[in-house]
């Protein structure tokens, strides 16, 4: 049996003055594996993404981290300068906007090297390459890696951002509506792209996204919510082509067929 | 000790303008400062009657720790006459009435603004910096909780990233002054304004270093025989910058020069910045290859000897 390397138990969370954001939610993540959270606008979705990524302490429940291959613990049991830690070398988030998860003052090259810096490196010529190298992974010109984010399109940023995030070798990568924003051509060759490099890298992801053609290409596994609540799971296909749960059916047939 | 000893010369203000409670407030975030090399230790920093900018940090510190029998000697850009120095010298001359003294081995503390003395220092002085921004990761990171975090947990990283866009756009580290160094293999300190020429005088240095910044209230220091280690990559270690001539004055070589214009035909020279040591040197005999022309051009020291 393979070990997991998420879970969460139970987890939940309400926002001063009780408004819910989720409540008892349970998952386990395995090494390599997609995770799709999909539902509509205020079900939750990004609450149990905080939660999951250890932004947002959940009122209730435990979520655990497989820590340095070491078994999982508890992740808001660790010190903070520990899960800091966790945060730049096994973790990343993706988030939907760019802006958010770049430095938009520094060139590209820099927003890659930082982890690398982050955990040590002090060699400007390595960490150059391996920059250079993942800007070319994400197919970002090498000509542009000393160039700054705002001079990018939306769909570039949100390449160096997951350039910035895969230096790392992370082992868990969490993404906020990766693909938000973005016109649907951009968004076929991101997705694309993202399929590869987590396929290739073998990294596990959380994917919490309103847009069903996202996990429908990237997840393995799906999680429909609402309300707060988990209302069906299952695998990608499954859930998507013999949606069970009234409100699965809902938000499949929701989408226009071109 | 009687209250009329606390008075100062004008008789107006307690000794050293700040009162006692105040300087009690100020040597104690000294000491933890010095417990703690390189950590900036918040402090309740008082109005002083000059604008902020003017090294109000820098003179609350001295005020705290100055006694009837120290000497002053003040220097802002190296120079003991712009006005900065001279106005602070004046300032302490008036409230505290203490000796003060252009010479670098007479001071038992000297105030100083962008420069360190070329002078080496002794265990029976110290070595005052006024400090206009003492967080040296700001520019990359402007909220104060989270860099007071990165202190914390020692999350330097983006200190390089800084020293890493440098490099990938101008080939080298260009940053020439406020060159962020590691202090005691601990914390990552802004060394004030100081060219970063002046980086290793501050590794081991005898003399007690304190740095005060007035608008952000934070004190730093650097105890006697500290490391001190100037970022740097491998393969682009940390350099100071060279001159290729000698000071015009005085002929000193591996000191720091000012460029001076002398007139609007393009006429330049490059002098001494520590206007003591220049000073000094000509009185000993030293001449650069305009040494003739120092008086005439206004090269000579307030309490000239020229």
């Amino acid at each position: 049996m393979m070990k997991a390397l998420l879970e969460a138990e139970s987890v939940g969370h309400s926002y001063p003055g009780g408004q819910l954001g989720c409540e008892d939610v349970s998952f386990r993540l395995y090494p390599g594996e997609v995770l799709g959270v999909v539902g509509e606008s205020g079900s939750g979705k990004s609450t149990l993404l905080g939660c999951l990524s250890g932004m947002l302490e959940p009122s209730n429940g435990i979520v655990r981290f497989d820590v340095g291959g070491q078994g999982l613990r508890d992740v808001f049991s660790l010190s903070e300068p520990e899960r800091r830690l966790l945060m730049r070398t096994d973790w990343g988030i993706v988030r939907q906007n760019p802006r958010d998860g770049l430095r938009m003052n520094v060139s590209a090259g820099g927003n890659v090297g930082e982890r690398l810096m982050a955990v040590g490196a002090r060699n400007y010529g390595n960490i150059r390459n391996e920059a250079l190298d993942w800007l070319t992974r994400v197919e970002i010109p090498s000509s542009r890696v000393d160039d700054l984010p705002r001079t990018f399109s939306g769909g570039m940023q949100q390449r160096v951002q997951i350039a910035r995030i895969l230096v790392s070798k992370p082992r868990l990568i969490f993404m906020d509506e990766p693909t938000g924003g973005l016109d649907v051509s951009v968004q076929a060759r991101l997705l694309d792209l993202l399929r590869g490099l987590v396929r290739d890298l073998g990294v596990a992801a959380v994917v919490v996204t309103h847009d069903l053609a996202v996990v429908r290409l990237l997840s393995d596994r799906l999680m429909v919510m609402r309300q707060g609540r988990v209302v069906e799971t299952g695998l990608t296909d499954q859930v998507l082509d013999d949606p069970q749960h009234p409100y699965s059916q809902l938000l499949v047939s929701s989408v226009l067929q071109a | 000790m009687n209250s009329q000893a606390f008075h100062s010369v004008d008789g107006t203000y307690n000794f050293a303008y700040l009162d006692e409670q105040t300087k009690r407030m100020i040597r104690r975030t000294l000491l933890k400062a010095i417990a703690v090399p390189g950590y900036q230790v918040p402090f309740g920093g008082r109005e002083m009657p000059m604008a902020y900018g003017w090294g109000t940090g820098g003179i609350q510190i001295t005020a705290s720790i100055i006694g009837k029998d120290d000497t002053l000697k003040v220097i802002d850009q190296g120079a003991d006459d712009t006005t900065n120095a001279v106005s602070i010298r004046r300032f302490f001359q008036r409230v505290s009435g203490v000796k003060t003294t252009e010479e670098t081995q007479k001071a038992t503390l000297i105030q100083t603004r962008h420069r360190i003395p070329e002078k080496q220092l002794t265990e029976n002085q110290i070595l005052v910096y006024q400090v206009p921004q003492p967080e040296p990761l700001w520019k990359l990171e402007p909220r104060e909780v989270e860099t007071r975090k990165l202190h914390a947990y020692s999350e330097y990283g983006l200190m390089h990233v800084k020293l890493y866009e440098d490099i990938s756009r101008h080939g080298e580290i260009i940053t020439t002054y406020d060159y962020p160094v590691e202090v005691n293999a601990r914390h990552i300190m802004s060394p004030s304004p100081i060219p970063k020429f002046d980086n290793p005088k501050m590794a081991m240095m005898p003399a007690l270093q304190l740095f005060g910044a007035g608008r952000e209230k934070r004190i730093y220091a650097i105890p006697p025989y500290t490391r001190v280690r100037s970022l740097d990559f491998d393969d682009h270690p940390f350099e100071i910058q060279r001159f290729e001539d000698p000071c015009a004055l005085c002929g000193a070589e591996g000191v720091f020069l000012d460029e001076v214009i002398l007139d609007d035909k393009g006429d330049h020279m490059f002098v001494c910045s520590d206007s003591d040591h220049c000073r000094e040197r000509r009185a000993a005999g030293h001449a650069g290859h305009r040494a003739s022309d120092a008086a005439s051009i206004g090269f000579v020291s307030s309490e000239g000897e020229a």
